[in-house]
C-alpha cells in the first residue's frame, strides 16, 4: 500500500526544506509490506480465484503484489488449494527455497483445515501441519477481495515486526513456534 | 548446426524435472523430461499431486452432499460436473426434470463453457509469451461470473444444477444482463483473432507443433476440442443429446491437422457457438409455456435409489465427462466412478512430447488444456 505521510513517526521542518525522520523498523517494514511478491503457485480451485485477483478487475499489482515464478524471488506463498499428501514434500522444499523473511497465507478451507476433504485419506488437513502459516483465509474458494484482505492483514503484521530480534522471521519464530517439523 | 555439434550434443542426456511447481503446468503436474540437447527423448507425466480421494469420498456422502465434491473436480467448468453427476443420479433414481430446468442447465453450461475457454485463451497466451490476452479474457470472464453470482451466489463453484432440476430460477433482470453480455462478447471474438490467433509469432509457435493424428487421438481416448482438432467429429451433445440439445441449432467446429493452433482455434470457434446456444435458450425460456415453476419438483432431500447402476456423460469444456454410479439401495452411492477427460488427455503427452523441442513442451501442454483437479481426482 502507499505511504500516508501523516503516519510517518516524525516530520520536522528545517530551513531549506523538510526532513522526515523515521525509525529503521518503520522504513524496513514499510518497504517490505509495500512490495510483497508472491510465488506463482496454485494447487487447486483457489488458484483460479488467485489468478482472477491478478487480472483485470481486481488488479493486485496496485498493492505491490506481483507474482514471481521462482521461490528464490518470492516473499510470500499463497497456499491456494488442497494440499495432497504427495504434494506435501514439494511444498516444504519450495518453502525452504524462499529467502527470509518469508510469509505464508493459507488460502481457502482446504489449506486451513482440509475443508470439504476433511475425511479424505489423501489430504493433509491444513498446510500448517507442514509449514508455518501467518494468515488463515477461510472460504471455498475465497473471493479475490478476500485474498486482498488477507494481504492487508499480513501487511499489518509486518508493520509490527522488529529488527532488534530479527533473524529473518516474524515474532513467532523467536518463540520457536515457526520451526519446521 | 553442423553434424559434428549435433553428434556432440546427442552424447549428453540431461534430466529435467518440469513441475510440480511451475507457472506453465496449470496446477501441479510433474513431467520428468529426458533431453538430448534441445530434443526431448523421453517424457513421463507424473500425476497425483492433487489426489484428494474424491471417488472414495462419494461413498461417505449422501447423494445431495456429494454434489459439492463434483464442483471441485474440474473447477474451471463446475456446471458441467454438476450436470453430469445429476444426470447419472437422476437416471439411477428415475427422477424427472422440468423442461424449464433443462433449458437453464443448458444455458448455464454453455456460459460456463465460454468462461472455461476464456481461461484457456488467457493462460495459453501467457504460456506463449503474450500477456495482454489474459487481461481481456478475464475481463469478459468476470462478466459471466457476475451472471452466475446473481443466479446462485457462487463465483467459481456453483452447485447450481441439483438432482431433479436446478437450485433457483432466473432472478429479475438476469435475462437482460445476459443478452447484454452476449451482445458485448460476440464482437470480442474478432478482437481475439486479430490480437492472438493471426499473430505471426503465436502462429509460428503453435501451428504445425504437437501434431496428433486422428488415429492417435482415438487410440489414446482423447475427447472434446483436443479430439475434434485432429479430425474425428465426435461431440456428446450431437452423438447422444442430453437435456434439450436436440432442440437447439448449433455447429461443432472440427479441424484436421491436430496441431496446437488447431486445438486452440477449435475452442475459439466453440465459444461463438456457445453464445449462439445461450441466445436460443434465452429465447426458449421467454416462451409462455415454460413459465417458472418449482425447480426441483418432488425430489426428496434424502435420495434413496433402488439397487442398480447408471452412467451418464456430457460434453464438458474439456471433453467427454462421465459419471458411473452404483447404488446398493442405501443413502449414499456404493461406488461412483468419474471418467475425467483431462486424465485421458494428459496421458497422450508421453507420446507426443517425445521428439519435440523443449520449447514446445509448454505449447503442447497448454494446448491440451488440462485441469489437474480432474486428472488426479
Amino acid at each position: 500500500m502507499g505511504i500516508v505521510l501523516d503516519n510517518l513517526p516524525k516530520i520536522e521542518a528545517l530551513p531549506g526544506g523538510s526532513i522526515a525522520l523515521a525509525t529503521s523498523d518503520f522504513l524496513i517494514n514499510w518497504s517490505r509490506n509495500s512490495s510483497m511478491w508472491p510465488l506463482t503457485f496454485g494447487l487447486a480451485c483457489c488458484a483460479i480465484e488467485m489468478m482472477a485477483a491478478y487480472a483485470s478487475r481486481f488488479d493486485f499489482e496496485r498493492m505491490g503484489v506481483f507474482p514471481r515464478p521462482t521461490p528464490r524471488q518470492a516473499d510470500v506463498m499463497f497456499v491456494a488449494g488442497t494440499v495432497a499428501k504427495k504434494m506435501a514434500d514439494p511444498i516444504i522444499r519450495i518453502y525452504k527455497q524462499m529467502p527470509e523473511p518469508k510469509f505464508v497465507i493459507a488460502m481457502g478451507g482446504c489449506a486451513n483445515c482440509g475443508g470439504p476433504f476433511y475425511d479424505s485419506y489423501a489430504v493433509v488437513k491444513g498446510v500448517d501441519k507442514i509449514i508455518p502459516v501467518d494468515v488463515y483465509l477461510p472460504g471455498c474458494p475465497p473471493r479475490p477481495e478476500a485474498l486482498m484482505y488477507a494481504v492487508i492483514k499480513l501487511q499489518e503484521k509486518i508493520r509490527k515486526m522488529k529488527v532488534k530480534n530479527y533473524h529473518g522471521a516474524t515474532a513467532l519464530q523467536e518463540t520457536g513456534a515457526r520451526k519446521l517439523s | 548446426m553442423t553434424d559434428k555439434t549435433s553428434a556432440a550434443l546427442k552424447a549428453d542426456q540431461m534430466f529435467i524435472n518440469f513441475g510440480p511447481q511451475h507457472p506453465s503446468t496449470h496446477g501441479v503436474l510433474r513431467i520428468a523430461l529426458t533431453v538430448e540437447g534441445e530434443v526431448v527423448v523421453k517424457a513421463a507425466p507424473d500425476v497425483g499431486y492433487l489426489h484428494r480421494g474424491m471417488e472414495k469420498l462419494f461413498e461417505a456422502r449422501t447423494y445431495s452432499q456429494a454434489l459439492i465434491l463434483t464442483d471441485r473436480l474440474d473447477y474451471i467448468s463446475a456446471m458441467h460436473n454438476n450436470l453430469a453427476y445429476c444426470l447419472a443420479v437422476e437416471r439411477l433414481a428415475g427422477v424427472q426434470v422440468p423442461l424449464r430446468a433443462e433449458y437453464l442447465r443448458v444455458l448455464t453450461a454453455e456460459l460456463n463453457r465460454i468462461a472455461s475457454h476464456l481461461v484457456f485463451f488467457g493462460t495459453f497466451a501467457v504460456d506463449m509469451g503474450a500477456f495482454t490476452p489474459f487481461l481481456y479474457a478475464f475481463r469478459e470472464r468476470e462478466m459471466i461470473l457476475d451472471l452466475f453470482e446473481m443466479l446462485c451466489g457462487g463465483r467459481l463453484l456453483y452447485s447450481y444444477v441439483r438432482v431433479g432440476g436446478v437450485s433457483a430460477d432466473l432472478p429479475a433482470g438476469w435475462t437482460e444482463k445476459c443478452r447484454e453480455f452476449i451482445a458485448f462478447f460476440k464482437p470480442r471474438l474478432k478482437d481475439y483473432d486479430t490480437l492472438l490467433s493471426t499473430n505471426p509469432i503465436f502462429k509460428s509457435r503453435t501451428d504445425g507443433v504437437g501434431l496428433i493424428s486422428a488415429a492417435q487421438a482415438l487410440s489414446w481416448g482423447l475427447s472434446g476440442p483436443n479430439l475434434r482438432a485432429s479430425g474425428p467429429d465426435y461431440d456428446v451433445r450431437k452423438a447422444e443429446p442430453y437435456c434439450v440439445y436436440d432442440k437447439l441449432n448449433f455447429k461443432v467446429p472440427v479441424a484436421r491437422t491436430g496441431s496446437c493452433w488447431d486445438r486452440y482455434y477449435c475452442r475459439m470457434l466453440e465459444m461463438g457457438q456457445s453464445a449462439e446456444i445461450a441466445l436460443q435458450c434465452l429465447d426458449a425460456l421467454a416462451a409462455p409455456e415454460l413459465a417458472p415453476e418449482i425447480m426441483t419438483k418432488g425430489v426428496p432431500k434424502m435420495l434413496k435409489p433402488a439397487a442398480g447402476q447408471a452412467y451418464a456423460h456430457v460434453e464438458a469444456s474439456r471433453g467427454d465427462l462421465g459419471f458411473y454410479a452404483v447404488s446398493d439401495g442405501s443413502l449414499s452411492p456404493y461406488r461412483m466412478h468419474v471418467r475425467g477427460p483431462s486424465f485421458l488427455n494428459v496421458a497422450i503427452l508421453q507420446e507426443i512430447l517425445t521428439g519435440c523441442k523443449i520449447a514446445d513442451v509448454v505449447a503442447i501442454l497448454g494446448s491440451l488444456d488440462i485441469v489437474l483437479g480432474e486428472v488426479d481426482r
